[in-house]
C-alpha cells in the first residue's frame, strides 16, 4: 500500500540527482575565494536544509499522531526523524570536509551554525535509545511523539541561542545585502536542493514501505504460528 | 471539580513534606555539587576561578546536580500509584506538571542556597557578582525545572530511567547553559562584575522558560494517558 508511486518517485530522484551533479560540475562557475572546494556547498547546504526541515516535519507528524491517535502518523514521524538523522550525519561529515579544505580545521567551536546543528543532531540521536527504552507499545508511540514535538520546538530556540553566543566565520551565503549568489550558482543550488528533498522523500517512502511489508509478514507468521507464540515482537513502530 | 489552585498546593505540599521527611534528593544533590567543585579544583589545577571558567564550573556542576534530583522526581508517583491517583482525581492533569515544576524549582533554589556560597568561598575572590547572579539563577532554575519535569515524566516509565534523563536532558539544556554562562561570565570577572549583554541573556533565559513551560504544559496530558 505504501509502495505505490515509489518507482516513479525513485526515477525522479535519480534524474534530479544526476541533473544537479552535472550542473555542479559542468555549469556552476568556480567560486572566486575558495575555488573548486566551494562546490561541496551544493551538497552540504541542501542536506542541512532538508535534514532540519525533516526534523520539523517529524514534529508535525507527531502532533498529528497525538491528536488523532492514528499509529500511521507515528510511523511517519519515526521514519522522518530517522532519515533526517542520517542526513544529519552526512551534513556533519560534508561540513567537516569543507571546513578542513577551506579553513584548515575539521571542526571549529566558535561557529554558531555548526554547534547548533551538532546539538540538534545529538538531541535527535537520543530519540532511538529513548524510544526503545519504553516497553509498552502505545506509550512508546505517544512518548516518542511528545519528544518529537518538544525537539521541534527546541530547534529554532537552539539556533538563536547559539548564534547569540558567538561571532561568525561560517559563510552566510544568503544573508548578504547584495543578494549573495550569482544566477548560475543559485540555479544550481536550487536544483541540488530539489534533488536532496526528493532523495529524502524517496528514502522516507522506501523505509515506510519496507516497514509495512515486514510488518505484514510478521502478522502473517504470527497468525500461522498462533498456538506457538514466539518471542516478543519488534518494538519499532509497526505500520499497518 | 477541585479548583486547580487547591490541587496544585496539595501536590506541592505533599512533595515538599515528603522530601523533608525522607531527605532523599536534596542532601545528595548538595553533596554531589560540593564534591564536584573539589574535582574541578584538581581537574583544572586551579585554586581560584574567574570569568568564563568560574561560570562554566558553576553551571556544569549545578546542571549535573540537578539531573540527580530530576531522576528521582516522579519515582514516588510511579511506585506508590501517584499517577493513578492523579488520573482518578477530579482535577486538571496539568496541575501535576505545574506542581512538579514548582517542587523541582524549590529543590534547585535550596541547592543553590547551599552550593553557591560554598562555590564563592572555594573559588571566588570577591562576592560582588553574586547579587545579580541571583536573577540568572532564578530564571535558569525555572527553565531547568520545566524541561527536567517534562523529561523525567517521560523517562520514569522506561527501562533505563537513570540513563535516559541525562541523555535526553543535556542537549535540551544547552541553550539554557549558553545563556546562563553568558550572563554569569562577565559577573564573575576578576576585576569586578560587568553587565555586558546581561539583559540580552536574561531575555534568552526568559524565552527558554516560556517556550518549555508552554510546551510542557501542552503535552503533559498525553503523557499521563494510560
Amino acid at each position: 500500500m505504501y509502495g505505490k508511486g515509489l518507482r516513479p518517485l525513485s526515477i525522479a530522484t535519480v534524474s534530479m540527482v544526476a541533473i544537479s551533479l552535472s550542473l555542479v560540475f559542468f555549469y556552476a562557475p568556480l567560486d572566486a575565494d575558495q575555488g573548486f572546494v566551494q562546490k561541496i556547498f551544493y551538497l552540504h547546504v541542501p542536506l542541512a536544509i532538508v535534514a532540519l526541515v525533516g526534523f520539523v516535519v517529524g514534529g508535525v507528524f507527531a502532533v498529528l499522531h497525538l491528536r488523532s491517535n492514528d499509529r500511521r502518523w507515528d510511523a511517519y514521524s519515526y521514519v522522518s526523524i530517522h532519515i533526517s538523522v542520517i542526513f544529519g550525519v552526512a551534513v556533519l561529515i560534508t561540513g567537516a570536509i569543507w571546513a578542513k579544505a577551506s579553513w584548515g580545521h575539521w571542526w571549529v567551536w566558535d561557529e554558531p551554525t555548526l554547534v547548533s546543528f551538532l546539538i540538534v543532531f545529538l538531541l535527535y540521536a537520543t530519540y532511538y535509545p529513548f524510544r526503545y527504552a519504553i516497553e509498552d507499545r502505545d506509550r512508546q508511540a505517544r512518548y516518542a511523539s511528545v519528544f518529537a514535538v518538544t525537539a521541534g520546538a527546541f530547534v529554532p530556540l537552539n539556533f538563536m541561542a547559539v548564534r547569540m553566543a558567538e561571532s561568525l566565520v561560517h559563510p552566510r551565503t544568503f544573508a548578504t545585502a547584495n543578494g549573495g549568489l550569482p544566477g548560475e550558482m543559485m540555479f544550481t543550488f536550487l536544483c541540488s536542493l530539489a534533488a536532496m528533498a526528493l532523495l529524502w522523500t524517496t528514502l522516507v517512502k522506501f523505509e515506510l514501505t519496507a516497514k509495512s511489508a515486514s510488518g505484514q509478514v510478521k502478522r502473517l507468521r504470527r497468525a500461522l504460528d498462533a498456538p506457538v507464540s514466539g518471542g516478543s515482537s519488534r518494538i519499532a513502530p509497526e505500520v499497518s | 471539580m477541585t479548583p486547580s489552585r487547591t490541587a496544585f498546593a496539595a501536590i506541592l505540599a505533599k512533595d515538599l513534606r515528603s522530601e523533608l521527611r525522607t531527605l532523599q534528593s536534596l542532601p545528595a544533590m548538595a553533596l554531589f555539587a560540593v564534591t564536584t567543585f573539589v574535582i574541578f579544583r584538581f581537574g583544572l589545577d586551579r585554586t581560584s576561578l574567574s570569568g568564563s571558567l568560574a561560570a562554566g564550573v558553576l553551571w556544569a556542576t549545578l546542571l549535573f546536580a540537578a539531573v540527580l534530583g530530576i531522576n528521582r522526581l516522579f519515582v514516588a508517583e510511579r511506585e506508590e500509584g501517584g499517577f493513578d491517583a492523579i488520573r482518578l482525581a477530579p482535577i486538571d492533569r496539568t496541575v501535576l506538571f505545574a506542581a512538579k515544576v514548582a517542587s523541582l524549582l524549590v529543590y534547585l533554589v535550596a541547592l543553590e542556597l547551599v552550593t553557591v556560597p560554598i562555590f564563592a568561598i572555594f573559588f571566588l575572590g570577591d562576592a560582588a557578582g553574586l547579587g545579580p547572579l541571583v536573577a540568572v539563577l532564578l530564571l535558569a532554575d525555572f527553565g531547568l525545572a520545566a524541561t527536567g519535569t517534562l523529561i523525567s515524566s517521560m523517562a520514569v516509565n522506561s527501562r533505563a530511567r537513570d540513563l535516559l534523563v541525562p541523555l535526553v536532558l543535556l542537549p535540551l539544556a544547552v541553550p539554557l547553559m549558553i545563556a546562563a554562562t553568558g550572563a554569569t561570565d562577565p559577573l564573575l570577572q576578576a576585576g569586578g562584575p560587568s553587565y555586558d549583554r546581561f539583559g540580552t541573556w536574561l531575555m534568552v533565559l526568559g524565552l527558554y522558560d516560556l517556550i518549555f513551560g508552554l510546551v510542557g504544559y501542552a503535552v503533559f496530558d498525553f503523557l499521563l494517558e494510560d
